[in-house]
């Protein structure tokens, strides 16, 4: 396309400000938790004292928050997504009564909010003596996750060659076979989104740790930071610094499989 | 498949619709019961009928909660949408370099944990935070306030960590959308004359019409489930400034004994999630035909 080289100049002049929007609240937050805990503070090295971050980690107990954090989510992440992934091979190359019905059943909980469930789910879940255990806190997270993944493996199966499983089911592999050494692999790259965004939503979940677990058993990394706000008001750069450290693991991986975050939100969003 | 494996799809399914069931659709259930009562969390529970729902709209509170979010939608979904519209446009019309690096840049606030961002910005509107600083060297002084404490400016600027979170979303959705309308569209009208203007709205406008639609669903949606954000800036103060529908279910649930009213609250939320979807998408293919 031909443009102005005005044009041109001025698209970089846009570029440039909107990524500055876009990243100054992050700088600002990263520069905060460099700063001097006081006027007196030793150990910075050129001004800056990322001695802070180890501070927060030791004050907040985030090794212990964190680790729960990790079990959450990865109890979270593989139960869902074996259990999405049955379920979209079902839905996405078999054939059976009710198929249709039973999918919109799946795509409503896409809409659900979780405000919506978790009034119920404490109380119910209190009644059976569940509360402040694991699996108050992983198993609505689950059903919310299958409720994704199911819709976005059943996407990834329609879209695999018929002739391909016709092949191994004419060499006499069964449907479990098929599934396993061959589509799964095959479809690596829509597993791993699923994975990367499970992982993200549960890790950053707050409300259902926060009502699930009210004597902090199984207080997550975002809650800790919650919680560690509340005790550290005048302590500006500890709590940037806390905060910075619950957001690494997701940036971490947003930074590596960014391909995966876009792409997976942008089409994950795309309903039929 | 043949007569012996006709329960096998079943088999497949069975896992996930368990745990789907159990903990989403039958919660959803239970919240809908929950709402036709008078309950405290603890003692006996009293039916009131449609009482709950007729709160919802004679109850101040909650009916400031529900305009507290009309306003979030204008910050979480309108504005986003503009600013990425226009952005995508002016960046769709030239080839630039750094566009990928540009992506990654503008989508990373919607991977940061909602409470991390809620704490940076806390920081950013602190008395003696970034924002007033900002202000102050430029010689804004006048303008300087606090602004997690003020009945008029707390909620625009709760509303604008929203658009901070949203926009980069909303752009790269149309950045998506507008790169697949074929360059001969474009060509074409420049023949006839056709300037930038007129390019986006008879073109690029009418082509990203389903990304629109994504668009404001998502945002929407995200604004009207506003919590974690107002939990940790204002706590919905001062006062009630700030209190929003998802902030009212988890004071009502859990801190007020009013659990029916938090139901009622809940199940609204959700039919006015599923219209919004319903309606948007309906507006979309109509378009498209």
């Amino acid at each position: 396309m031909i443009t102005s080289r005005f044009e041109r100049s001025m698209n970089y002049v846009i570029l440039v400000v909107f990524a500055v929007f876009a990243l100054a609240p992050i700088v600002t937050i990263l520069l905060t938790a460099l700063q001097p805990q006081s006027s007196d503070a030793t150990g910075g090295v050129l001004g800056l004292y990322p001695g802070n971050f180890a501070d927060a980690w030791t004050e907040g107990d985030f090794a212990r928050y964190m680790r729960t954090s990790l079990t959450v989510s990865a109890v979270v992440v593989s139960v869902a997504l074996l259990c999405s992934i049955l379920a979209g091979y079902a839905f996405g190359t078999m054939q059976f009564c009710g198929s249709g019905p039973l999918f919109y059943l799946f795509l409503l909980g896409l809409m659900v909010p979780t405000e919506a469930i978790v009034v119920p789910l404490f109380y119910d879940l209190r009644e059976l003596g569940l509360t402040n255990t694991l699996w108050a806190v992983a198993l609505p997270q689950i059903a919310q996750s299958i409720a994704f993944g199911t819709y976005w493996m059943r996407a990834y199966f329609r879209t695999s060659p018929p002739s391909l499983i016709e092949a191994a089911t004419l060499d006499g592999a069964k449907p479990w076979r098929v599934l396993w050494s061959i589509l799964v692999p095959i479809g690596r790259p829509a597993v791993v989104t699923l994975t990367v965004l499970t992982f993200m939503w549960t890790w950053n979940e707050f409300l259902i740790p926060l009502v699930m677990s009210p004597n902090g058993a199984f207080r997550t990394a975002p809650l800790a930071l919650a919680l560690f706000k509340g005790q550290h008001v005048q302590a500006t750069a500890l709590l940037a610094a806390a905060a910075v450290l619950v957001a690494l693991p997701v940036v971490i991986l947003y930074l590596l499989l960014q391909r995966h975050f876009i792409r997976g939100m942008l089409e994950g969003a795309v309903r039929e | 498949m043949r007569g012996g494996n006709r329960h096998l799809p079943y088999l497949y399914l069975a896992p996930a619709l368990i745990l789907y069931a159990g903990f989403l659709l039958y919660p959803l259930l239970r919240s809908a019961q929950f709402s036709l009562f008078s309950w405290d969390g603890l003692g006996a529970s009293t039916f009131v009928g449609a009482a709950n729902y007729v709160d919802l709209v004679q109850d101040p509170q909650l009916r400031a909660a529900f305009g507290h979010a009309l306003v979030l939608i204008f910050f979480f979904a309108v504005l986003p949408l503009g600013i990425g519209l226009m952005l995508a446009a002016v960046l769709n019309r030239a080839k630039v370099r750094g566009l990928g690096l540009f992506r990654t840049v503008v989508f990373l606030p919607q991977v940061i944990a909602m409470v991390v961002v809620a704490v940076a910005w806390r920081q950013i509107y602190a008395p003696d935070g970034a924002l007033n600083s900002a202000l102050r060297a430029v010689g804004l002084d006048a303008l300087t306030r606090t602004w997690l404490g003020d009945y008029t400016w707390t909620l625009p600027a709760v509303g604008l960590v929203g658009t901070w979170v949203q926009t980069g979303l909303v752009t790269v959705l149309m950045l998506a959308g507008m790169g697949r309308i074929p360059s001969e569209q474009f060509e074409a009208a420049r023949l006839d004359g056709a300037g930038a203007v007129r390019e986006f709205f008879e073109i690029t406008l009418p082509s990203v019409r389903g990304e629109i639609a994504v668009a404001l669903t998502l945002t929407i949606v995200a604004a009207l489930k506003t919590f974690d954000l107002v939990y940790v800036t204002t706590g919905g103060g001062p006062g009630n400034s700030t209190t929003v529908p998802a902030y009212e279910v988890f004071q009502r649930a859990f801190r007020e004994g009013a659990v029916g009213s938090a139901a009622a609250v809940g199940i609204t939320l959700t039919v006015l999630i599923f219209g919004l979807n319903l309606v948007v998408n309906r507006i979309a293919e109509r378009g498209e035909r």
